[in-house]
């Protein structure tokens, strides 16, 4: 005799889980990070194991310890942050420092909220800013690109400039004189920068696989990219000597990699479209103002971070268009 | 045809499994003994007019209504009253209802069996009303709302769509769908009907691209007899819940239902398929409400079915005609695997309300393992009535139903499209259930005051 279940309805289920989420947001990531590792060898490699390893370690141990309750390690949200952390450091940095971010970005930024689906600010982003603030000068080293196969798959780092923090410090002219930061350098990754977000095309397809496949939407990146542009644009027209052409600032920096990974975080992002434009545009806007005029030369991860804070008043005050109301 | 339209705001689209689409309605034997249950419709359970021992025809009455929304019983055999006793019925709960023994099949006089087509309205709009409280004619769809309340129009307003709800958006269910390929002269003669009873002057069909079939036949009819004029198909995209009341006429006449209103606030009144071919039946050939078609089905079921089946028959008989329980059944459904109630026992006899006896396998009903939310907002796209489950469940969990109210918790219409969207598989439907029934509360006892 079958043993029959009593369960409310629906009986059935859409088969989407947390686990699916987190492992697809990786796999869109592979692609940047084959790219990474062609210019960076065993440095972003090497990295990219120890941020992964360190973060889901730490999640372990305090689940285990601290918690005393269920594992949930395997759901691909640690080393999906550990992933992301390791993209936005420089690919020569020490080791301990990346242990130390992660331990940060599991252990304070999301642990302590309570674990997964809790915490207010994007983990990754919250250990990268604090190894910023922390580790200065080992943060701003960046190392050069250099193709594998041209310098070897262990080579050491040479370190160089990346084009934001060029144009924060010699300006417009500079940049333009200088032969090797080129737009299509840009776009393809052969340039200086942490390592996950110099190819623009290899984020693309990424992304491109999660908008088909529905776990991110366009808004937010989208309004991200626009209000950069829009407002970079304004300035380039009103004094071009001084400030550089918008398409620049769309390919410069972080912003492809914050604008489609970073901010679309399900947990820490608003629900509604109308939330996730304002957010966008939020996003946007505090990058260019601290990309012009700010200390440092990106603005992407505090501005991201400063929009997470606003998040939970976006939520309340753009509710989804009632049915019959 | 008309270009297909739809519902614009959330739905899900889960696998169809219409694995019986292609199976002819077949006439399941009538069984040794019904069990008919007193409550068969949304509202109270009627009262029995037999005693044990007493014969019953065919769509004699056998229990009458109580109260305004009730419907009357009739028995669905001929034979002799065994008992009245409780029965563990689809709700898992011992209920009362009518044993009878069957004797032969010998129908009440005045009740016409045979299969001609009366075309014919001979009866007013109230006496086709009346005919219809008479013959106890609930919303067949599942609902088992009794139909004649929704027929009788208030003084200050006017009916101007009747809408057939053909949408069958509910997976694995083809009841309906075959009623409209084998009886769509009958079935359009009740729409005739029901145009008539609440003086509509349209009647809108609508019906789910995945029964093209049935679409195109009903339109070819419709439009090759000057009788069925005002009768429109219009085909809809196969979305689930395409058949919601609301989301029906959102679809076809873009009009919005008030929230906390009536359907009839946007001048259209809403009928089911198999409702309709009940109303032909009772309006036209004076037959109760004595059999329906129900969909036997499941992944692992050796033959799927459609049956023809008397009211009262238990559910086992039709699950052995359809091949047996199977090995790997862990979940029995009555009704479709969105909306429909699990059940623990196969013997619990079929109602008025049972459009399918689904069996599902334990893959698809495995209980998933539940994790945090991730606040994805998957819930919030996928909810057809705008609301926001996530919060909803959030505020039952907690027992706030003041914040349940300000939130429209009473606007669910529990489809559980985002219980099926929910990637951290949470509960969403079960605590939002819970959290109308407290909130109704609260809201009753307000006004009470």
């Amino acid at each position: 005799m079958n043993q029959l279940t009593i369960s409310g309805s629906p009986h059935v289920h859409g088969d989407l889980s947390v686990r699916k989420i987190m492992y697809m947001v990786i796999v869109a990531l592979l692609p940047a990070l084959l790219v990474a590792i062609y210019y960076f060898g065993w440095y972003a490699l090497r990295l990219t194991i120890v941020s992964v390893a360190a973060c889901v370690l730490t999640e372990y141990l305090i689940q285990k310890f601290l918690f005393k309750g269920p594992l949930t390690i395997n759901d691909g949200s640690a080393a999906l942050t550990g992933l992301l952390l390791a993209f936005n450091v420089p690919a020569n940095l020490p080791l301990w420092m990346v242990i130390v971010g992660s331990v940060v970005s599991i252990g304070i930024a999301k642990m302590s909220f309570g674990g997964l689906g809790k915490n207010p600010f994007n983990p990754a982003l919250v250990g990268r800013v604090f190894m910023l603030v922390s580790f200065p000068t080992a943060m701003t080293t960046w190392p050069k690109a250099q193709p594998i196969f041209e310098a070897g798959f262990f080579a050491d780092a040479v370190t160089g400039p990346t084009p934001l923090s060029l144009l924060k410090e010699s300006g417009v002219g500079t940049l333009a004189k200088s032969g090797d930061m080129q737009f299509l350098d840009m776009v393809l990754g052969n340039r200086g920068g942490a390592f996950g977000e110099i190819c623009a095309i290899a984020l693309l397809i990424g992304a491109i696989y999660l908008l088909i496949t529905k776990v991110i939407d366009i808004w937010t990146p989208l309004s991200i990219l626009l209000t950069v542009f829009i407002m970079t644009g304004i300035c380039y027209l009103v004094d071009p000597t001084q400030y550089i052409a918008p398409w620049y600032h769309l390919v410069y920096g972080g912003l492809i990699l914050g604008a489609f990974f970073m901010a679309t975080d399900m947990v820490t992002s608003p629900m509604t479209t109308p939330g996730k434009i304002i957010y966008g545009i939020g996003i946007g806007a505090i990058t260019v103002i601290i990309r012009l005029w700010g200390q440092y030369p990106e603005g992407v991860s505090f501005a991201i971070l400063i929009m997470n804070a606003v998040v939970p008043l976006i939520n309340k005050g753009f509710k989804p268009k009632r049915f019959g109301v | 045809m008309n270009p297909i339209k739809t519902f614009p705001k959330g739905g899900v689209h889960p696998e169809e499994n219409k694995l019986s689409s292609d199976q002819p309605i077949i006439t399941f034997e009538i069984p040794k003994q019904v069990i008919i249950p007193l409550g068969q419709c949304l509202g109270a359970p009627a009262e029995p007019i037999v005693a044990k021992g007493d014969k019953v025809k065919v769509g004699q009455l056998i229990a009458t209504a109580k109260g305004f929304i009730s419907a009357n019983v009739h028995s669905s055999v001929s034979g002799t009253v065994n008992k009245i006793d409780d029965v563990m019925d689809h709700t898992g709960y011992r209920k009362p209802a009518i044993f009878i023994d069957v004797e032969g099949d010998e129908w009440l006089e005045g009740i016409d069996t045979s299969d001609t087509l009366v075309k014919d309205i001979t009866l007013s709009s109230e006496e086709i009303v009346e005919r219809i409280k008479q013959h106890g004619i609930v919303g067949l769809g599942g609902a088992t709302f009794p139909t004649y309340v929704k027929l009788m129009i208030p003084k200050d307003k006017k009916a101007e769509y009747v809408i057939i709800n053909a949408a069958e958006c509910e997976p694995y269910l083809t009841c309906d769908n075959r009623l409209l390929l084998e009886k769509p002269y009958e079935f359009l003669v009740g729409v005739k009907v029901i145009m008539k009873a609440v003086n509509a002057p349209k009647g809108v069909v609508g019906i789910e691209v995945n029964k093209m079939e049935a679409a195109i036949k009903l339109d070819e009819i419709v439009k090759g007899d000057k009788y069925f004029e005002g009768i429109e198909i219009q085909p809809l995209k196969t979305k689930y819940p395409q058949g919601g009341e609301k989301q029906i006429i959102k679809a076809i006449t873009g009009r919005e239902v008030p929230s906390g209103k009536l359907p009839i606030e946007t001048g259209c009144v809403v009928v089911n398929v198999a409702s309709t071919f009940a109303i032909y039946e009772a309006v036209q050939k004076n037959k109760p409400l004595v059999y329906r078609v129900v969909t036997v089905t499941g992944k692992s079921v050796k033959k799927p079915s459609n049956f023809l089946t008397r009211i009262g028959t238990p559910a086992n008989m039709l699950i052995e005609a359809a091949g047996g329980l199977p090995e790997d059944t862990a979940n029995l459904i009555n009704g479709g695997p969105m909306m429909g109630k699990s059940v623990s026992v196969t013997t619990f006899p079929t109602i008025k309300g049972t459009s399918g006896i689904l069996m599902l396998n334990e893959k698809d009903a495995q209980p998933r393992k539940v994790s945090n939310c991730i606040r994805c907002g998957k819930c919030m796209q996928a909810c057809p009535m705008g609301l926001e489950p996530y919060l909803l469940n959030r505020l039952a969990r907690q027992n706030n139903f003041e914040e349940t109210e300000k939130h429209n918790i009473m606007d669910c219409i529990e489809c559980g499209s985002c219980e099926f969207t929910c990637p951290a598989n949470i509960p969403l439907a079960d605590y939002i259930r819970y959290g109308k029934t407290k909130t109704g509360q609260l809201i009753r006892s307000r006004n009470q005051k």
